[in-house]
């Protein structure tokens, strides 16, 4: 189970009025390589692996869900003052007609967040492989979200998200370093 | 030379529904022990071999399913 605590991971700040981002910024939310993806991967490849590595991706998935309240609370911000006129000026006229101001799992082109970005081989070592890769995907969707806006506050946010996933890549191949380890043979001197 | 399948015990719960597997097991192939392959490695004696293996290298030819019982050392 879970405790909820009622505040960020990091302060979330947007100083620019700037709908646009929004639309960039959803490919976090509910993109093949975002954090809903990593959140739900984790916590459901955690069941059948090593015991060993269980608790890493418990923690991790948890983490992820604290980065996807961050990525809402960006596109939230950036979108809940803007007019129909801006929302549409923003590229974002489709996601208006069908859901107005509110958040949606998609992509930044639209489309709907499904199951199949994510995958559970069941074998240990693929399964991680997949994790190591998805961390270094989602770091460069920061790098070129980061790319695309000038918002100094809101890029701050970002930055932070970008190390974390530096720092979850490192634990899972630590995590695959642990379960090819020599551990049953006998070392001799 | 690396093991190529590592062994753990899954926790068992006293109210599991299903007889429990107590040892389940993963492979890991060499290829997970060798970041870059060194020039020179040893490789089968005829290209017949090379081919039933699928790689000119034993070094990094990996069996499955698991020729050995549990308990054994393999690799």
């Amino acid at each position: 189970m879970w405790y909820y605590e009622k505040k960020l991971q990091y302060p979330v700040k947007v100083s620019e009025c700037n709908p646009m981002l929004a639309k960039f910024l959803i490919e976090q939310y509910g993109g093949a390589d975002g954090e809903l993806s990593a959140a739900l991967r984790y916590l459901n490849q955690r069941y059948s692996i090593p015991d060993k590595v269980v608790g890493l991706l418990t923690d991790i998935g948890t983490e992820e869900f604290a980065h996807l309240e961050m990525i809402a609370t960006m596109v939230y911000k950036l979108t809940k003052d803007a007019t129909p006129e801006q929302m549409k000026a923003a590229g974002l006229g489709a996601h208006y007609s069908n859901h107005d101001k509110a958040l949606y799992y998609e992509n930044a082109a639209g489309t709907p967040w499904t199951a199949a970005y994510i995958t559970a081989k069941g074998d240990p070592i693929a399964d991680l492989y997949e994790d190591i890769a998805a961390e270094e995907k989602a770091r460069a969707t920061y790098q070129w979200i980061i790319n695309l806006s000038d918002d100094p506050d809101l890029n701050d946010g970002l930055k932070f998200l970008r190390e974390r996933e530096i720092i979850h890549s490192l634990r899972f191949r630590e995590a695959v370093e642990i379960l090819i380890e020599e551990r049953d043979r006998k070392k001799i001197f | 030379m690396s093991t190529q399948f590592k062994y753990w015990e899954p926790y068992v719960s006293p109210f599991d529904p299903c007889p429990p597997i107590r040892i389940k097991s993963y492979s890991t192939p060499p290829n997970l022990y060798m970041t870059f392959q060194p020039t020179g490695l040893a490789q089968f004696q005829t290209p017949r071999e090379a081919l039933h293996h699928g790689t000119l290298w034993p070094e990094l030819f990996s069996p499955y399913p698991n020729p050995h019982k549990w308990g054994e050392q393999d690799g």
